[in-house]
């Protein structure tokens, strides 16, 4: 039998929103972190999360296994970050314009090869208990939560530790802060940015994954309603910290569950008002976090937003 | 009128010039038949159950079918519809999603007198161009046996209802479904969340776990396609009742029963009257006992007695006549909609604009 | 930032003895997209192929579904005509090098104010309830994304991202209005807001089945064509948008330029959606959020944010999706196989920029693009 938690199910809706929506803006946001800190922006993630979700679901059905599925999504992700990182290393070519480009050729892509998976059901991934000590049903429900949510938040970790406290670290925030000095450093500006971007693909490939094979768990064409881009805008939410990246993505998975949450307890009214409470969250926090004169904190100099 | 005919006689000079460029036999009895889907065909839910019914009648003797999926409701469907006749030579189209009809269906079949529009879903009145017409199911019927399922099978006394937007067509589905499991315990609560569209997989999702944080144990849909619902609903551990086309595979333990259509009488309808020159009606509607919608076999768990009440309920159905929206009847803010001794059987015009949700829903309707 | 806005200065501010180099550059200008265009198609056919379908019958089909008859021309017209406006959404902030992907939001409040601004001048004759209706669409339009421009000047808020958060908040704002305060009780499965009455309704181009709404986005790229390349004004965005830090040290008004840019931009938008309202839907509703906003941005790449090199590739794109569907029916290839080569060829369309300049070589060593 369930409690009856009367207002407290919005907050516990909203911790398991947290747990449960987060991850695929996590993934982004944290492949695209490194990927901006290199000096390159990749808007094509979207894309590659999409292409990501059908390949992550395909890979589990064929091989019977989820977890090949999420390494083949990885690898998918991986060579549309190369794809990218290789056509932006051209001179003249733009790489926001290109990642808007991979994203409509990702999506098409996914969509046109995804088509015969749409009604198969492949594997899921399994789910760990963290709240087996609650006597709670809806406790325990809100912290069920994915492997791969607990890897990405070891990632962000990993990531802030590389950044800060590595040789790899700080040549990836040279290349990204001054091409120039990285140059007479004698650091290879290219080759850091292509593994960058690979880097953002392999991790934006894996999100999609998480869409297909764990929360929601399905395939189909409407799998992603934007995670890939709003991930993107996360990042500079979030100041290129690895930390915060996490800590943006709470908030908006969390954000995200209060709509239904809210409904649940008998606020009935607005709710598309509620639906669009992430962004308007997100956009308020931006412009309170911003300046006109100085340049945004943290941000990698090379980076074509930023300039 | 100017601009009309010379749309017909395009059309005519399309249609014949297109059959020989494309090696297509042209029959006298021929005839091909267009589909316009929404969304995608295989979505596990309402283009799937139209597909099927397209499927059904696909190798009927001089038939032809052309199908377009992901087709946008506005000027995009406008283009469809004339790209199949004036290129396909289509003869009849079948426009399956509710928001083509007006005005797009309503001035393409004024464009195209000769070519026959049958949409889903839409009111079509004397005031509507006679080659078009719209067909639909009585499924609210259909909900209200699932809902005496649901109502047996719940033991927390609450009921769960997915759905898209406060429309009509919804609101009936799920004062239907309510009804159904008040008959069989008149302290049973229905709990609506609306998503806000029509296929949004993280937000059913949610919306599934809250309901389910909130007590309830078994639960519906009304969206587009019914499959992240009925997984994630199934994972938690509740009972579903599917809507659309049947999704027991998915969840063979955990899905009771389900609310389906199944367009194949339609479309055969439409398309023997058709292929034999007959005229097609223009307001066609039917429900359980017309075979326009049909009810999921029961799964393992549902119990003896709701087998019971459910098919004798059913077999009341099949008379004619029944009415799930009857008097004396209260929405939930405690305002009477509907008198003692006003009935509104299933096919009752009055209910295909229902605006109330009933007693005992949790949910408001904007 | 500045790459995709470094094309060759127009002709207009060319020296004389530099007419040569300022023909060699527009032919360039000409050849680079076309070369592209066909590398795109031929990648792609390469693509069909792979899959086992004929990329000849392709083409054909594309040809007959979208150009070949009169019929699929005004299909393909028809297509366009939301797209031209929508692409300018994107092309007038390139000027500046600012990326704009927005449009939609603008779009959905434009078509929403036209339908709420409409009925209430039912008193009024059609064609002055239409011009208020348009102006009600350019406004609600102009001022969402010239709030993306404000928040860019004012605060330093990416536009890219800030647009983008601004389009799913229109979209919020549209539905809630359109289900909710706003909705027709008579629209009953399809909530949408009171029908206009016909004589405010935008009706056909005489003698074709393709509404107005074709003629203004085409007179509104060649407007905007015109004032860039023809005015100070235009030059000034052209130097803004080549370094908006030396710009302002010269004294140009950056930030009036960023405003007047965005507000223009979202004042097309807004005016595209005025028109589907009053030519297509005849009310708002979630239709309205078909997309039209998300391949503007295409248009306007494939452009090279050029507003009169719109004016083909929306034919071009509006051509592919007319056939789109005669191809999904014909071939039985999936309906996102038009979306496969959208994206083949925005990708070649970008590449190429790489040989601009390269294709034929000058005489004179010129600038490269800043990087």
């Amino acid at each position: 039998m369930n409690a009856d938690l009367g207002l407290w199910a919005v907050p516990i809706a909203v911790l398991g929103g947290m747990l449960r929506v987060s991850t695929p803006f996590l993934f982004v946001s944290l492949g695209e972190c490194v990927t901006e800190k290199s000096g390159r922006i990749n808007l094509g993630l979207e894309g590659t999360l999409v292409f990501g979700a059908m390949a992550g679901y395909g890979g589990s059905y064929l091989t019977g296994n989820p977890w090949a599925g999420v390494l083949l999504a990885g690898i998918a992700g991986t060579l549309f970050g190369l794809l990218h990182a290789a056509l932006c290393s051209l001179p003249r070519v733009n790489d926001i314009a290109v990642g808007i480009a991979l994203m409509i050729l990702g999506s098409g892509l996914a969509f046109f090869f995804g088509k015969p998976l749409i009604q198969p059901a492949a594997p899921m991934l399994p789910g760990l208990s963290l709240g087996a000590w609650s006597n709670v049903p809806q406790l325990r429900s809100a912290l069920e939560v994915s492997p791969l949510f607990l890897i990405g938040v070891a990632v962000a970790v990993i990531l802030l530790f590389v950044f800060k406290r590595t040789r790899i670290g700080l040549i990836l925030r040279m290349v990204g802060d001054s091409a120039d000095a990285a140059r007479a450093m004698g650091y290879p500006i290219v080759p850091v940015r292509i593994a960058a971007t690979a880097f953002g693909g392999f991790m934006a490939g894996v999100a999609g994954a998480y869409l297909s094979l764990y929360y929601p768990g399905s395939w189909n064409e409407h799998i992603s309603s934007g995670q890939g881009l709003i991930a993107v805008a996360l990042v500079i939410f979030a100041r290129w910290n690895p930390l915060a990246c996490l800590g943006a993505a709470l908030i908006f998975g969390g954000a995200g569950a209060l709509g239904p949450a809210l409904q649940s307890v008998g606020v009935t009214s607005g709710y598309y008002l509620f639906y669009a409470a992430p962004y308007v969250l997100t956009l308020l926090i931006l412009f309170l976090t911003s300046s006109p004169r100085r340049a945004l904190e943290g941000a990698p100099r090379e980076l074509s937003i930023t300039k | 009128m100017l601009p009309m005919n010379r749309r017909r006689f395009l059309a005519t000079t399309a249609a014949l010039s297109a059959a020989p460029l494309f090696g297509r036999p042209a029959f006298a009895a021929s005839l091909t038949a267009g589909f316009v889907y929404v969304g995608p065909r295989d979505d596990y839910g309402y283009n799937q159950s139209h597909a099927e019914g397209a499927a059904a009648i696909k190798d009927m003797e001089g038939l032809t079918i052309v199908e377009e999926e992901n087709v946008a409701e506005s000027d995009a469907a406008v283009k469809t519809m004339e790209s199949m006749i004036q290129l396909d030579g289509a003869g009849l189209i079948f426009p399956t999603s509710f928001g083509y009809y007006n005005p797009f269906v309503v001035d393409t079949a004024k464009s195209y007198e000769d070519v026959q529009f049958r949409h889903c879903g839409g009111l079509w009145t004397d005031e509507d161009p006679k080659n078009a017409g719209s067909y639909f199911g009585y499924i609210g019927t259909a909900q209200y046996i699932c809902g005496i399922i649901a109502g047996h099978m719940t033991k927390t006394k609450r009921l769960g209802f997915v759905a898209a937007k406060p429309i009509p067509q919804v609101l009936l589905n799920i004062n239907a479904y309510t009804l159904g499991a008040k008959s069989v315990d008149p302290e049973i609560t229905t709990q609506v969340i609306f998503t806000g569209d029509w296929a949004m997989p993280v937000k059913e999702a949610e919306a599934v776990n809250a309901l389910v944080d909130q007590g309830a144990d078994v639960l519906t849909c009304h969206v587009d396609s019914p499959k992240v619902f009925v997984q994630t609903a199934a994972g938690r551990g509740a009972y579903v009742t599917g809507y659309h086309t049947s999704q027991a595979k998915l969840s063979p333990e955990k899905y009771l029963t389900g609310a389906e259509w199944h367009w194949a009488t339609v479309y055969k309808m439409f398309a023997e009257k058709a292929l034999a020159g007959e005229e097609l009606p223009n307001f066609v509607r039917g429900g359980l006992a017309e075979d326009f919608v049909k009810i999921s076999d029961y799964g393992p768990a549902v119990t003896e007695e709701a087998k019971k009440q459910a098919d004798a309920v059913k077999a009341e159905v099949m008379k004619g006549g029944f009415a799930v929206i009857k008097g004396p009847l209260k929405d939930n803010k405690g305002n009477e909609v509907v008198a003692a001794g006003t009935k509104y059987p299933e096919t009752a015009i009055e209910l295909e604009s229902m605006d109330y949700l009933v007693e005992g829903v949790i949910g408001s309707t904007s | 930032m500045s790459e995709i806005t470094d094309r060759a200065p127009l002709s207009g501010f060319q020296v004389r003895p530099l007419l040569g180099e300022a023909g060699r550059r527009r032919l360039e200008g000409f050849l680079i997209p076309l070369i592209a265009l066909l590398a795109g198609l031929a990648l792609f056919g390469a693509f069909i192929a792979a899959n086992g379908k004929s990329p000849v019958e392709f083409y054909q089909l594309v040809y007959r579904g979208g150009f070949g008859t009169w019929f699929s021309l005004q299909n393909t017209m028809t297509r366009a005509a939301p797209l031209l406006l929508t692409a300018l959404c994107v092309a007038l902030p390139a000027q500046l090098g600012l990326v704009v992907i927005g449009g939609e939001g603008a779009f959905v409040l434009g078509g929403l104010a036209a339908a709420v601004v409409g009925p209430l001048f039912g008193f009024a004759p059609g064609s002055l309830a239409i011009l208020t209706m348009a102006l009600a669409g350019i406004c609600a339009g102009g001022v969402w994304i010239g709030l993306v421009g404000a928040m860019r000047h004012y605060r330093g808020i990416n536009e890219t991202i800030s647009s983008l958060l601004m389009a799913y908040i229109a979209i919020a704002l549209m539905n809630h209005f359109v289900e909710g305060p706003l909705k027709d009780p008579a629209s009953l499965n399809k909530p949408s807001t009171v029908p206009l009455p016909d004589p405010m309704r935008v009706g056909e181009i005489p003698g074709m089945d393709v509404h107005w709404g074709f003629a203004v986005g085409i007179l509104a790229c060649l407007a905007a064509g015109f004032v860039l390349s023809r005015t100070t004004f235009g030059f000034a965005a052209r130097i803004a948008g080549g370094n908006a830090r030396a710009a302002a040290v010269q004294g140009l008004p950056v930030g009036r330029l960023i405003l007047a840019f965005t507000a223009a931009a979202g004042a097309a938008a807004g005016l595209a959606g005025m028109i589907q309202v009053a030519a297509v839907q005849g009310s708002a509703n979630a239709s309205l959020a078909a997309g039209y906003g998300y391949t503007g941005i295409l248009i306007a790449f494939l452009a090279r944010q050029n507003p009169v090199a719109i004016i083909p590739m929306a034919l071009l794109i509006g051509g592919i999706d007319a056939a789109g569907g005669f191809i999904q029916r014909r071939m039985d290839l999936p309906d996102a196989t038009v979306l496969v080569l959208q994206g083949i060829l925005f990708v070649a369309i970008l590449v190429s920029e790489t040989l601009s300049g390269r294709l034929l070589p000058s005489r004179n060593a010129k600038a490269g693009g800043a990087s």
